[in-house]
């Protein structure tokens, strides 16, 4: 390594400063977070709290927990996250494929037919008709099945598929008598490990965090989502708040409240926290393979 | 992985193409079966929508269904262009749109770069883990995690009291919402958006730097005579798409953060289009309101791609 002057040497720190700058910029909001859900809720409102938590405790937890609706939109969340997750897999799968093959006579076409409805759709209101003709407002359905193919993974999927997969396997197989469906179940499924756990992470936050489709469709308290109910409690609570006038019981409210919403915050992303190791790994894997085509 | 693509594709078998289609197609009868349920997918869930938005030069009747509601021409779009709500929601919707490309768009490509001279590995993983992070929270998180620090309670004006300043309604003041609604989107995003750009700065030739380096070029001259060059076609590409998309400004965000107080400045074209449509059930004039919008942005979109592949050569088709 040749040796830095003495300006590169000062453009060098330069940047690991700002870096840090940013660093504390994006960890910062998260960190007073995690701090504010363990504090005492007075504390909060006192504005004691700057880094650390003070006046250590879990009840916003245990509020958290024993909240109904709370509990009822996590687990359709979890539902809708499954369900989408599996349909959106056999359904991107179903295209990928196909379209991975030369010859799979028409690619061209299909492909065009696909792909121009990333550039051009109906709009929100024809879509909702169509989902009120259908007979899906308010169901499950009308949460997983609209956009059950992104045009973007489908892409990605079928670019892992002709890049990584030597094409003579798959001949040889078809020469062997193997048709073209055991060739995709036997020989391009297990090599394909890598983009399916990029697909499954990407539709299933995807879902986790969906929250305009439940707004337009669902209705009904019941089918709620986690992010339906998170708005209710984190935004909409939060603009009652500042349009009343305060008094003394409000004040003991917005404490109760005060502490759950930064509780709720964690306890909705413990999936996602959970999974961020992976998430990290594997999406910035998909995200190569995807800047790889574009 | 990376440099397998080429080879795959030329070992697709050229006398395999020639082969008459008929035959193609009986030897692939079962991926044409694996198509189907892909097909009905795109019919009904794409294009059965974009059937339906004949209904923006209808008057829609439920009783009638969409085929049969009478036609009226250009009424419901007129009805628009005349209204007191379209000045609003176009310089709405373009101000945001042209302030997030202003700062949204230079700061992950500035990030990328800064995060590509950092020698030291734990660093440089350290930042990429911590800046990516934000982008897998839900966008409802980061609405209510501004509210929450944004309060009246809320730490930001905490700190602003300690300093004898005022409390200030970040949330419902109207001047402040593009400023929130872009700086937040840029504290969730910038590192997931920098990872494009990470991509292809790896890519960049070491040698370049090498020679380079042999000639006495200093490293901000370096950065910017290879790797930003390097990294350009990246650029344009990206540069097209968001230009292009300038007027989509995306719906979930914008609605999350609007209250009353701060409509003047915070109701774009989709969120008008979920109040007149969805909620008031005026079908017709927001089907017309949202076909002038994606139209509007289609035709910018391959204006700009034009525009583009004339200038630079590089294009997205």
């Amino acid at each position: 390594m040749v040796n830095q002057s003495r300006g590169d040497r000062a453009v060098e720190w330069v940047i690991v400063f700002l870096l840090s700058v940013v660093l504390v910029v994006v960890i910062y909001p998260l960190l007073y977070v995690v701090s504010a859900s363990v504090s005492d809720p007075l504390a909060i409102l006192k504005g004691e709290i700057w880094l650390l938590p003070k006046g250590f405790n879990l009840d916003a937890y245990v509020k958290v927990f024993n909240n109904q609706d709370i509990i009822k939109g996590y687990t359709n969340t979890f539902i809708y996250t499954i369900v989408g997750t599996v349909i959106n897999l056999i359904m991107t799968t179903a295209a990928a494929y196909p379209l991975s093959r030369k010859d799979f006579y028409g690619r061209n076409v299909i492909n065009l037919i696909i792909v121009f409805t990333m550039f051009f759709s109906g709009g929100m209101v024809p879509m909702y008709l169509l989902v009120k003709n259908l007979h899906m407002l308010n169901t499950m359905w009308a949460v997983v099945l609209p956009g059950a193919i992104s045009v973007w993974n489908m892409v990605i999927m079928r670019t892992y598929f002709q890049s990584s997969i030597p094409f003579e396997i798959q001949e040889s197989a078809s020469i062997d008598g193997c048709s073209n469906l055991g060739i995709l179940t036997r020989i391009i499924l297990p090599l394909s490990a890598p983009i399916m756990a990029v697909m499954v992470l990407f539709y299933a936050v995807g879902h986790w965090n969906a929250f305009m489709s439940a707004l337009i469709y669902l209705t009904d308290r019941d089918k709620f989502p986690l992010q339906v109910i998170l708005r209710e409690i984190l935004i909409q609570n939060q603009v009652d708040e500042m349009a009343s006038v305060v008094d003394d019981t409000l004040i003991q409210y917005m404490m109760d409240v005060e502490a759950l919403k930064y509780a709720i915050v964690i306890v909705a992303n413990i999936p996602v926290f959970i999974l961020y190791p992976f998430l990290q790994k594997y999406f910035v894997k998909g995200v190569m393979i995807g800047a790889l085509k574009g | 992985m990376k440099g397998s693509i080429m080879p795959a594709e030329a070992t697709a078998p050229v006398k395999k193409l020639r082969t008459r289609p008929f035959k193609l197609m009986k030897r692939n009868w079962d991926l044409y079966l694996l198509m189907v349920p892909v097909m009905l997918y795109f019919v009904i869930f794409e294009y059965a929508p974009m059937y339906g938005v004949q209904i923006a030069f209808k008057d829609f009747m439920a009783r009638f269904g969409i085929g049969g509601s009478p036609w009226v021409g250009f009424k419901h779009f007129e009805r628009f262009f005349d209204s007191y709500y379209f000045e609003r929601l176009m310089l709405n919707t373009l101000g945001i749109g042209v302030y997030e490309l202003l700062v949204g768009f230079p700061i992950p490509i500035l990030l990328a770069l800064m995060i590509n001279e950092v020698r030291s590995s734990k660093f440089k993983r350290t930042v990429q883990t911590v800046t990516y992070a934000p982008h897998f929270l839900s966008t409802v998180v980061v609405v209510g995690m501004l509210f929450l620090f944004l309060s009246n309670t809320g730490i930001v004006n905490q700190l602003l009291r300690l300093f004898g300043i005022e409390p200030i309604s970040f949330m419902t003041e109207p001047g402040w919402f593009k400023t929130l609604y872009v700086f937040s989107g840029v504290w969730q995003q910038m590192g997931w958006s920098s990872i494009v750009y990470l991509a292809a700065l790896a890519a960049v030739d070491p040698q370049l730097h090498e020679a380079a380096r042999v000639d006495g070029a200093s490293r901000l001259r370096r950065i910017w005579h290879i790797n930003l060059p390097g990294i350009m076609p990246t650029i344009v590409i990206l540069l097209i798409l968001n230009v292009g998309r300038i007027l989509s400004v995306g719906f979930e965000k914008v609605f999350l953060m609007q209250n009353e107080l701060n409509m003047q400045t915070s109701d774009v074209i989709s969120t008008y289009v979920y109040r007149t449509g969805i909620m008031g059930a005026q079908y017709s004039y927001s089907a017309a309101i949202g076909l002038f919008n994606s139209v509007v942005v289609f035709v910018m979109l391959v204006l700009v791609n034009w525009i583009a592949r004339k200038v630079n050569e590089t294009s997205l088709w």
